[in-house]
């Protein structure tokens, strides 16, 4: 059984529209007029029980409506969804207990106190014992290297160890599937990558769903073999990572170093050009033909240096987000 | 039993974290408590008035029953609407709605928690006010403190689900807290926080004994001080209006959900 089934899902919002101006205000006070938006528009995926999958998007293209659809915040206009076998929004205690949603500008943790106060709050409303409260804590603090931070107030703790603790306080109960809405927003690199190991980690030691979305690509490449990207509420891509560049980004990029120099209009004829700064020429390649292209550059060109490189995943995501491709 | 040792366990944690919450800023805490003071203010009116004409109370009993007004307001005053109001703006009602507990009793234990760090200096500042004005004290009977406690509680229970269920509206007009201030308009003048029952006219009298603002403060401060009341229809009409309020305030958590957009969140 998936632990994560979605079939038709749509989200349909009013949104209030107001005209420029004192007429426009006049108009909003008395007579307030809504349009609807699309945030989701019939979508449909499944994950299976243990997978880690990247859920992309822009701003705006409608992950957190639909993040907010599966953790049963809100109600779904269409469509139905069953996550750990229930249905969201019905919000059973049962699937309460079985799921977690981390969002990296929010916070659960009582801003006043030490995080561990908040802990005891969550030990006694998921009913977990002192006991099995002492030994989760400590596990996972040691997990995120949080030792002594936890009896500090929320409010004295960097930003990354306050990210360290939302985690923690998130996955106190042991929940299967885990929803993460940009968890390692505004963290310097450093704490990115030890946020990253430990949702591996966490992933790998209690076999747990994950559905992450993130604007870090590192994240995505770091945890995440299959990838949903939405753009406009649908979804154009569901499958992974590599098959979304494979597809995307059909060609390689061949950076090359000469002795010598040559004009544009003879280097254009090996491939096309991407850049040239002095000797220094980038040359986009079709993959079926780089093998021949590059034999034909080594042989003909005075060449110091070739090198042969994908281009920067972040740029072929940016290229699919922005014009919404069906891949 | 399991049922209910996990209650009890909720219950005394959120107490217990929530009143560490509250002592968290003292100062803010006497502020708080000095804010509730209009009942001081009102008693030296009325004293000053009872000086000069023919009222229902005497001055000793003025302030008497002002005291108790005042120590009843701060175990009852409720601002859980402002609360709830925020936690739907800026969506942080999200994080509760994914516990298995209903957020209500995150606010009604932090409510309570609160009494409990407020209630040493409402003692302090009514034994200064003893310490200046003698003549005014008073030891009700030992039933009389029981009975007012009691009261009290069914008052405080009451006020919140009130406001509780007016914060649900929330959900719709995200300007929830513009219905309390116009309600406590209502409450200013109905509970005797301003004048007591008996100086009103004998008909708003009527009427407003039919309403639960009466409940909220009057009746309970009338049981401590021993003015006369009835005790079996008040506690109906609070039994009465709290049921009301309980079913009504179901009724839109269940409606308002369906509306939750968790903006921001």
């Amino acid at each position: 059984m998936a632990a994560i089934l979605v079939e038709h899902l749509s989200k349909v919002y009013p949104v209030a529209v107001k005209e420029p101006g004192l007429k426009g205000t006049a108009q909003h006070f008395f007579r307030r007029t809504y349009r609807h938006v699309k945030a989701v528009q019939d979508i449909s995926f499944a994950i299976e029980p243990g997978e880690v999958v990247g859920f992309l998007g822009a701003n705006g293209a409608g992950k957190t409506t639909t993040l907010k659809m599966l953790t049963g915040l809100i109600h779904p206009s269409e469509g139905s969804i069953r996550v750990a076998g229930y249905v969201p929004f019905q919000r059973k205690a049962g699937f309460l207990k079985e799921i977690t949603l981390v969002m990296g500008q929010k916070q659960q943790l009582i801003w006043d106190l030490p995080a561990v106060d908040s802990l005891r709050i969550n030990a006694a409303v998921y009913g977990i014992s002192d006991r099995d409260l002492e030994t989760r804590v400590g596990q996972l603090a040691e997990m995120l290297s949080l030792g002594g931070k936890l009896t500090q107030p929320v409010r004295k703790l960097s930003l990354g160890e306050r990210m360290k603790a939302e985690l923690l306080a998130a996955l106190i109960h042991q929940p299967q599937v885990l929803f993460l809405d940009e968890p390692t927003l505004g963290l310097d690199v450093n704490a990115q990558v030890s946020v990253r190991d430990f949702l591996r980690e966490y992933n790998q030691l209690y076999g747990a769903t994950v559905l992450l979305t993130s604007h870090y690509m590192a994240d995505i490449t770091a945890l995440c073999p299959r990838v949903l990207v939405i753009h406009q509420g649908e979804l154009i891509y569901d499958g992974s990572l590599e098959g979304l560049v494979d597809r995307f980004a059909p060609c390689r990029e061949v950076e090359v170093e000469l002795a010598q120099s040559y004009t544009p209009e003879h280097l254009a004829t090996y491939a096309d050009l991407e850049s040239i700064q002095g000797q220094l020429v980038k040359f986009l390649v079709p993959q079926e033909s780089l093998t021949r292209t590059v034999a034909r550059i080594l042989s003909e060109l005075a060449v110091i240096d070739l090198a042969v490189t994908e281009p920067p995943i972040e740029e072929v995501i940016g290229r699919v987000l922005r014009s919404g491709a069906v891949v | 039993m399991k049922g209910i040792q996990r209650l009890v366990r909720i219950a005394t944690t959120l107490l217990s974290v929530y009143y560490a919450y509250m002592v968290e800023y003292r100062a803010e805490l006497v502020l708080w408590v000095l804010s509730g003071s209009l009942p001081i203010i009102l008693m030296g009116v009325w004293i000053q008035a009872s000086q000069t004409g023919q009222f229902a109370l005497t001055g000793i009993e003025f302030a008497r029953y002002f005291l108790a007004i005042f120590f009843v307001r701060q175990l009852t005053v409720v601002w859980v609407i402002w609360e709830f109001e925020r936690e739907i703006v800026e969506g942080r009602l999200s994080f509760r709605l994914l516990q298995p507990l209903n957020p209500f009793w995150h606010h009604f234990t932090s409510h309570l928690a609160e009494r409990l760090a407020r209630l040493p200096f409402a003692v302090v500042l009514i034994g200064l006010f003893f310490w200046l004005y003698p003549q005014a004290i008073w030891v009700p009977t030992l039933g009389q403190v029981a009975l007012a406690l009691v009261v009290t509680g069914f008052a405080f229970t009451l006020r919140f689900l009130i406001q509780y269920t007016l914060a649900m509206l929330a959900f719709w007009t995200e300007r929830a807290s513009a219905l309390e201030q116009f309600s406590f308009l209502f409450y200013l003048f109905l509970s005797g926080m301003i004048a007591p029952l008996e100086m009103f006219p004998p008909l708003v009298r009527t009427i407003a004994e039919w309403t639960p603002y009466p409940y909220l403060m009057y009746f309970p401060a009338s049981i401590l001080v021993g003015l006369p009341v009835d005790i079996g229809r008040g506690l109906l009409v609070m039994t009465g209006w709290s049921l009301f309020f309980l079913l009504v305030c179901r009724w839109l958590w269940r409606k308002g959900l369906r509306q939750y957009s968790g903006m921001g969140a």
